[in-house]
């Protein structure tokens, strides 16, 4: 029978060697049998813990478990690894959201919400990168492509499943409700800029 | 005092709107489109998204649209369209009430707003995933090294398949049968010099290729028997990597022999 710290180093060893996520699942070939998924996911949990405070940390996503370095020393890797990804525009990551949030939806459902037509680039951008994928077509004229994001897009983004997402925020109705003065004449002094001039 | 329309203040139009024209095309840059615009010019000027008074601000984007004309930007016709749209619920607010009587018909601007809200929402949305840590930009995904190489096994050659290549070629050999007396050097051990040589500079052949039918069929009998020799003396490896699929001929490494 394996010993518990035995198998968490197995467990280490392996997801050590993998750059993609492996979930706790696919782990269990590694015991033939010996460890049910329960297990293996209490010694993964330990795992991250023994890990926290290290540069590299063990995080659970959407697909499984991965090491990844913090967030942190990115700073710093950059300067030994110049050839940073670019960030994505404002046009994709405003598609992206859109897609993220509001999925399954068309081309035309983005840019409705967006105002402007949405570039085959854009699409094509979040496709490559494996994010976006088509699920469907929606049974109108032309059939447009249903569009809803991947599990690599959770993974990539640190998550482990949708409802991780940013929340959306509650849009003010107006930015600052300003204070309508009812009596002016006591208002006007402490007012810095408005009011100056016009004389209604 | 503050004049007041509808018991609304007036709101003064900004006094910023001026652009250099040579800067309007990155100040659009800026924009993702007309509803971004709108967006902007209502927060800038915090007016009321739910009750947005038209004419300021249709005013204050039809400045903008004809800075744009006038500098002769291809303007987008997504922006006309919402030129057309704001002068639109414009008018129609401009029209009498029905008597109170009447079915209330809804407020001209409800659908802009909806739309604005859902584009802000959405614009702050793509700012909150652009803050979450991405693989490959913010964090880098782990992988140790680890001994993967495994000898590369290279499938067999199949001897029906050598066969029936080598069948394939007699018949073309037959096909194009010339009446011709050649006076061709028959040796196999000049054949197999003569593929050594061919691999030499190709380094990979397809197995058809190292014999000409046109040289008629005792030239590819010798061939063959060339290249059956080569094999036996480890001096070429043939290799194929599905049946019926193409076969390979290239050196025997060096090392191996």
């Amino acid at each position: 029978m394996l010993n518990p710290l035995e198998a968490k180093r197995i467990l280490e060893a392996a997801l050590l060697a993998s750059q993609e996520p492996v979930s706790a699942t696919e782990l269990k070939r590694l015991f033939d049998g010996e460890l049910g998924v329960d297990a293996i996911r209490k010694l993964l949990a330990e795992l991250a813990e023994e890990w926290k405070g290290r540069a590299v940390e063990l995080v659970s996503l959407s697909s499984g478990w991965r090491f990844q370095t913090r967030a942190e020393f990115q700073p710093y890797l950059e300067r030994l690894f110049p050839e940073r990804p670019p960030r994505y525009s404002r046009a994709v990551m405003e598609t992206l959201a859109i897609i993220a949030y509001r999925q399954p939806v068309t081309r035309g459902d983005i840019e409705d919400v967006r105002g402007v037509g949405v570039s085959t680039q854009i699409i094509q951008a979040l496709e490559t990168r494996g994010w976006i994928d088509v699920v469907g077509h929606r049974e109108t004229p032309g059939r447009p492509a249903l569009y809803a994001t991947t599990t690599k897009f959770l993974d990539d983004l640190g998550l482990r499943s949708l409802e991780e997402l940013p929340p959306l925020e509650e849009i003010a109705k107006t930015l600052q409700l300003e204070v309508v003065p009812t009596a002016e004449a006591e208002v006007r002094e402490p007012q810095e800029e408005a009011a100056t001039g016009t004389d209604g | 005092m503050m004049a007041k329309v509808y018991g609304e203040p007036v709101i003064e139009l900004p006094h910023d709107l001026y652009i250099p024209p040579d800067a309007l095309e990155i100040v659009l840059e800026a924009f993702e489109g007309p509803l971004d615009l709108l967006l902007y010019l209502i927060r800038k000027e915090n007016l009321d998204i739910l009750d947005i008074p038209m004419a300021p601000l249709t005013r204050q984007y039809l400045e903008y649209v004809e800075m744009m004309r006038s500098t002769n930007l291809e303007l987008a016709a997504e922006y006309l369209v919402m030129a057309a749209m704001l002068i639109e619920i414009k008018s129609r607010l401009l029209l009498p009430r029905p008597p109170a009587a009447a079915p209330v018909e809804e407020d001209p601007r409800a659908e802009l707003v909806r739309r604005l809200l859902e584009y802000e929402r959405m614009k702050k949305a793509a700012q909150g995933l652009d803050e979450l840590p991405q693989v490959g930009r913010d964090v880098i995904a782990i992988s140790v090294w680890i001994e993967k190489t495994v000898s590369q096994s290279l499938p067999d050659v199949n001897p029906r398949d050598l066969a029936e290549a080598w069948r394939g070629l007699l018949h073309r050999a037959r096909l194009s049968a010339h009446h011709r007396v050649s006076r061709e050097e028959l040796s196999v051990r000049a054949h197999m010099s003569s593929i050594l040589r061919a691999l030499r500079e190709r380094r990979v052949v397809e197995f058809g290729e190292l014999f000409d039918p046109q040289r008629g069929v005792a030239v590819l009998v010798v061939t063959f028997l060339a290249l059956l020799e080569l094999a036996r003396e480890l001096l070429v490896e043939i290799t194929q990597s599905a049946g019926f699929g193409p076969i390979y001929v290239k050196l025997a490494h060096a090392q191996s022999a």
